[in-house]
């Protein structure tokens, strides 16, 4: 199995972080993985996104056009990225930042409050953890507890005070995720 | 098992490597796509564990020199740069060629020319593998492909330097330096002491004692008769290289039809673009020069022998095509499939160009 990830909004929103956390976890399970940002010259309200491929087998190509599965983070991102899943992908978007509702009908669609969500938590920077709580129900990619596992690994000792509220945001955004 | 593994940056990984090869100093100056080189040395502070020294230069011009500096001595010093910044190395690397100072300088290509763009290309094969300064001289130039070459070319870059005594290179790439892959990282190599040096590398400028002949590095010589016996050597260097260390991969080859030829990050492209033909039942296959100098001509005249087309699919102008042309004549047609300035072809763009 394989599945080739695009992650995309504003820069700030903490997409990379998301997609680097992803791929940690499911290297952590064995699995091959690689995430490639877009590195032009990004900052905080610009665009930014990431891929992450997850294959049980080596990974070819890191540059991809389709995907199978995309998160959507802001308008721009969807009317770029909707048109590049693959039929039968997955679209997950955030509400807040979408005019335009997406409209392929060969997909399937989850919408996330993650924003909503993030502001009722007072936890604005909870955002991209409530987002990937709603991919892991969605899309079980990898196990929570690997998730926090890969936020110990990753995250300097001196942040880790932060983990149990990222533990709450994932499982909060695995409860506020809806399938359309 | 997999607690082996990190995940990592194509940069973060060549700063990984070089800490545990036994480096013993680096000296750089940033530029997009490959600053994660001295940023995580810097993260990482080296000297406080093997002693490796971390400098940020004044500038590339500076970088350069001081690893010829360095070389000199007997140690294994490496800078790392992307195009632009290579660009302005190419004087200190023909000296470094010219006085036969090993080194390892990183190009993480980034589109041209000029200062171009910062995202990936690979339009700096020309200037990697012709030697790109002045004079008669070749750089050992190798190209990654993946995030785990990255690290694991950072030691063999400064054994084959150091075997030859000559400059070496690891041509990346924005893509393989920004992206992140699982890695297993090679073990901890202890630096070289100074008896080390003198024993192993007797040419090295390592203080002279006991009455020895002065170490003298330069690459000037006022006599053209001298001057030229050097370049014979040199020369015969370099025909020793291209006999023995010619580094390439192939995939697929086994019953294809069609001939990919591309290296780094266009490589790894073009493996998807291979399962997508076969998919529709066209057998490509292909060969990944891992040395772009020495060239593996003979490789890819034996199997491209049995093709029907040849494809050089690069992320540049057609740079290599003429070194595919000098290694197969006329016996099978060669096409080129590129983009330039910073865009990156995608699998199924380069399948089109195929069907074509």
């Amino acid at each position: 199995m394989k599945n080739e990830i695009i992650i995309a909004g504003f820069g700030g929103q903490g997409i990379l972080s998301m997609g680097k956390i992803l791929a940690y976890a499911a290297m952590m399970e064995g699995k091959e993985v690689t995430w490639i940002p877009s590195y032009g010259p990004e900052q905080r309200g610009g665009t930014a996104n990431c891929t992450v491929i997850i294959s049980e087998e080596e990974i070819s190509s890191p540059i991809l056009s389709e995907f199978d599965t995309a998160i959507i983070l802001n308008q721009a991102s969807l009317s770029k990225f909707e048109k590049a899943l693959k039929p039968g992908g997955i679209l997950i978007y955030d509400p807040s930042a979408i005019i335009e509702q997406p409209q392929r009908k060969d997909i399937t669609i989850y919408r996330i409050p993650a924003n909503e969500t993030a502001i009722e938590m007072h936890n604005p920077k909870a955002f991209n953890m409530l987002v990937l709580g709603g991919l892991l129900k969605a899309l079980p990619l990898v196990k929570s507890e690997n998730v926090i596992k890969a936020l110990r690994k990753t995250l300097p000792e001196r942040h880790h005070h932060l983990i149990p509220a990222n533990e709450e945001a994932l499982a909060k955004g695995m409860d506020v995720i809806q399938k359309l | 098992m997999e607690e082996e593994y990190v995940l990592l940056k194509g940069n973060e990984a060549i700063a990984h490597a070089a800490i545990r090869c036994g480096c013993d100093g680096f000296f750089g100056y940033p530029i997009t796509p490959q600053s994660e080189v001295l940023e995580t040395l810097s993260l990482e502070k080296p000297w406080e564990t093997t002693g490796m020294v971390v400098l940020q230069a004044e500038s590339e011009v500076a970088s350069i020199n001081m690893i010829y500096g360095g070389g000199a001595s007997g140690k294994r010093v490496m800078t790392s740069s992307s195009s632009p910044g290579i660009a302005l190395m190419q004087e200190g690397i023909t000296y470094m060629a010219g006085a036969e100072i090993p080194g390892l300088i990183v190009n993480v290509q980034r589109g041209g020319p000029g200062l171009g763009t910062i995202q990936p290309s690979q339009s700096d094969y020309n200037q990697a593998t012709r030697g790109g300064g002045n004079g008669d001289y070749n750089t050992i130039v190798l190209a990654p492909a993946s995030v785990q070459e990255m690290a694991d070319f950072v030691d063999l870059s400064f054994e084959l330097a150091f075997k030859y005594r000559n400059p070496a290179m690891i041509l990346s790439d924005g893509v393989i330096g920004q992206m992140m892959e699982k890695v297993k990282l090679p073990p901890f190599k202890a630096r070289l002491t100074r008896e080390q040096i003198e024993e192993r590398y007797p040419w090295a400028a390592t203080g002279r004692r006991s009455g020895r002949t002065p170490n003298i590095f330069t690459s000037l010589d006022l006599s053209p008769v001298v001057m030229e016996e050097h370049n014979k050597h040199l020369q015969a260097k370099y025909a020793e290289i291209r006999e023995k260390e010619v580094r390439y991969s192939t995939y697929k080859t086994e019953d294809a039809e069609i001939l990919i030829v591309a290296f780094g990050s266009a490589s790894r492209i073009c493996k998807k673009t291979i399962e997508l033909c076969r998919e529709q039942g066209i057998k490509v296959g292909m060969i990944r020069p891992i040395t772009l100098w020495p060239f593996p001509t003979v490789a890819i005249r034996e199997l491209a022998k049995r093709m029907k087309q040849v494809f050089c699919i690069e992320i540049n102008a057609g740079q290599m095509v003429q070194d595919v042309r000098l290694a197969i004549g006329d016996t099978c047609p060669i096409s080129h499939y590129g983009r330039m300035g910073g865009m990156v072809p995608t699998p199924e763009e380069i399948v089109n160009v195929i069907k074509q």
